[in-house]
C-alpha cells in the first residue's frame, strides 16, 4: 500500500528504470510491430537501445538523488535512441529530474507535479496535444491519475495509462510519420502511447503499489 | 570541404539527415553549386547512433563544434527526430556552439542558400534568412 505521501528515494527511480528497460526489452517486438503499421517500424529497437545504455550509465555513475537519476537517464536517451522517441523521453526525464531538484527524498506527490511538468515539455517539444495519437495520449492520463492520488495512485495510473494508450486505436494521427497515412493511421495503437504506458507500468512496480 | 580558415570568419552550415548519405551529399552540392566564391565550412551530420537511418546527437554536436569559427553556425535538418534532437541540444545550453541556431528552412534548397550566403560573407541572421526564404521559392 503506497501513497502520495510515502517518500521515494533515488533507489526508487533507479527500480523503476531498470524495470522499464526490462520492459522495453521484453515488448520490444510488438513495439515495432505497433511501428510497422504507422511509423518507422524501429520504435521497438530504438527504444531498447536507448535503455539498454541507460542502466549501463547507472551502473557506472548512479546519483543518490531522484532528480540526478532522471537527469542522467534522459540525457541517454537523447544521445543513444536516434529516433523522435529519444529526444521526446529525453525530455520528459530529464524534465522531471530538474523538476525535482537535488532533495534526496520526494515525496510522490512532488514526483506526480515534476511528472506533469515533463509532459508539458514533451507536449511542447512535439507540438502535440492530447488527441493527436502520440504517446500524450497516455502521458497526460497517466499523471493526472498519479496527481490525483487515492489508496492506489501508481497503480491508478497504470491503468489510465494503459486505457489511454488503447483510446488512440480509433485515432488519426496528427503529428509524426503516421500523420502522413491520414485516415489510414487509424485503427492501429500507436506506438509511442504503447511504450508510455509501459512506463507507468514499471513505476507502479518499483514502489510496488500493485 | 570543413573549416576553410578564411577572413572575416564565415557562418557554419550543419546539414542534419535521416541519411548520413544525404546530408554528406547534400553538403558536396552545396558547396559545388557555390562554385566560384570561396567556400563556407560545411558538414553532414547523418545517420543514427547505430550507423543506420536516424539522428545522433553526438554527430550533430561534433559537426557543429567542427564549423564553429566564431561567426555561428545554422543548423539545417529533414524532419522528425532531426528536428527534435536539434531542438533538445539547443535547450540543453552546452551540447551546442553559444552562436548555434536552428534554421526553418527545406534540407537542400536551403542548404545551397545557406552556403552561398555565408560564402559570400553573410552574418548568421543573413545566412538564415536566406535559407528560410527558399520555401518561397515556387517551382510551378
Amino acid at each position: 500500500m503506497t501513497d502520495l505521501t510515502d517518500e521515494l528515494d533515488a533507489d526508487v527511480i533507479f527500480r523503476w528504470l531498470t524495470a522499464a528497460a526490462a520492459s522495453v526489452e521484453r515488448e520490444a517486438d510488438v513495439l515495432t510491430e505497433l511501428d510497422s503499421a504507422i511509423g518507422d517500424a524501429d520504435h521497438g529497437s530504438n527504444l531498447q537501445r536507448g535503455f539498454a545504455a541507460v542502466v549501463t550509465a547507472l551502473g557506472k555513475e548512479s546519483p543518490s538523488a531522484p532528480g540526478p537519476v532522471l537527469i542522467l537517464a534522459g540525457r541517454q536517451l537523447v544521445s543513444s535512441v536516434g529516433g523522435a522517441s529519444g529526444p521526446l523521453y529525453g525530455t520528459l526525464l530529464r524534465r522531471t529530474g530538474k523538476a525535482l531538484g537535488d532533495a534526496e527524498r520526494v515525496t510522490g506527490a512532488q514526483l506526480a507535479e515534476a511528472m506533469r511538468i515533463g509532459v508539458d515539455a514533451v507536449a511542447q517539444l512535439g507540438g502535440a496535444a492530447l488527441g493527436d495519437k502520440t504517446m500524450l495520449d497516455a502521458l497526460y492520463p497517466g499523471v493526472e491519475a498519479l496527481a490525483a492520488g487515492g489508496p492506489h495512485p501508481y497503480g491508478a495510473a497504470r491503468t489510465a495509462a494503459d486505457e489511454g494508450a488503447l483510446a488512440t486505436v480509433p485515432m488519426r494521427a496528427r503529428k509524426g510519420r503516421a500523420s502522413y497515412l491520414g485516415e489510414r493511421s487509424v485503427g492501429h495503437k500507436d506506438p509511442g502511447a504503447t511504450s508510455s504506458a509501459l512506463l507507468f507500468t514499471a513505476l507502479a512496480g518499483a514502489v510496488a503499489d500493485e | 570541404m570543413s573549416e576553410q580558415q578564411d577572413t572575416p570568419p564565415r557562418v557554419g552550415i550543419v546539414l542534419v539527415s535521416h541519411s548520413k548519405e544525404v546530408a554528406d551529399s547534400v553538403a558536396r552540392l552545396a558547396v559545388g553549386l557555390a562554385a566560384g566564391r570561396d567556400s563556407a565550412p560545411v558538414e553532414g551530420a547523418g545517420g543514427g547512433p547505430d550507423g543506420g537511418l536516424g539522428t545522433s546527437a553526438e554527430l550533430i554536436s561534433a559537426a557543429a563544434h567542427k564549423v564553429d569559427t566564431g561567426a555561428g553556425v545554422a543548423v539545417l535538418v529533414d524532419l522528425g527526430s532531426a528536428v527534435l534532437t536539434v531542438k533538445v541540444l539547443l535547450a540543453e545550453g552546452d551540447e551546442l556552439p553559444e552562436n548555434a541556431q536552428l534554421v526553418d528552412a527545406p534540407l537542400v534548397e536551403g542548404a545551397i542558400a545557406a552556403v552561398v550566403a555565408s560564402a559570400g560573407g553573410a552574418d548568421l541572421a543573413e545566412v538564415a534568412a536566406a535559407a528560410e526564404e527558399a520555401y518561397h521559392f515556387r517551382k510551378v
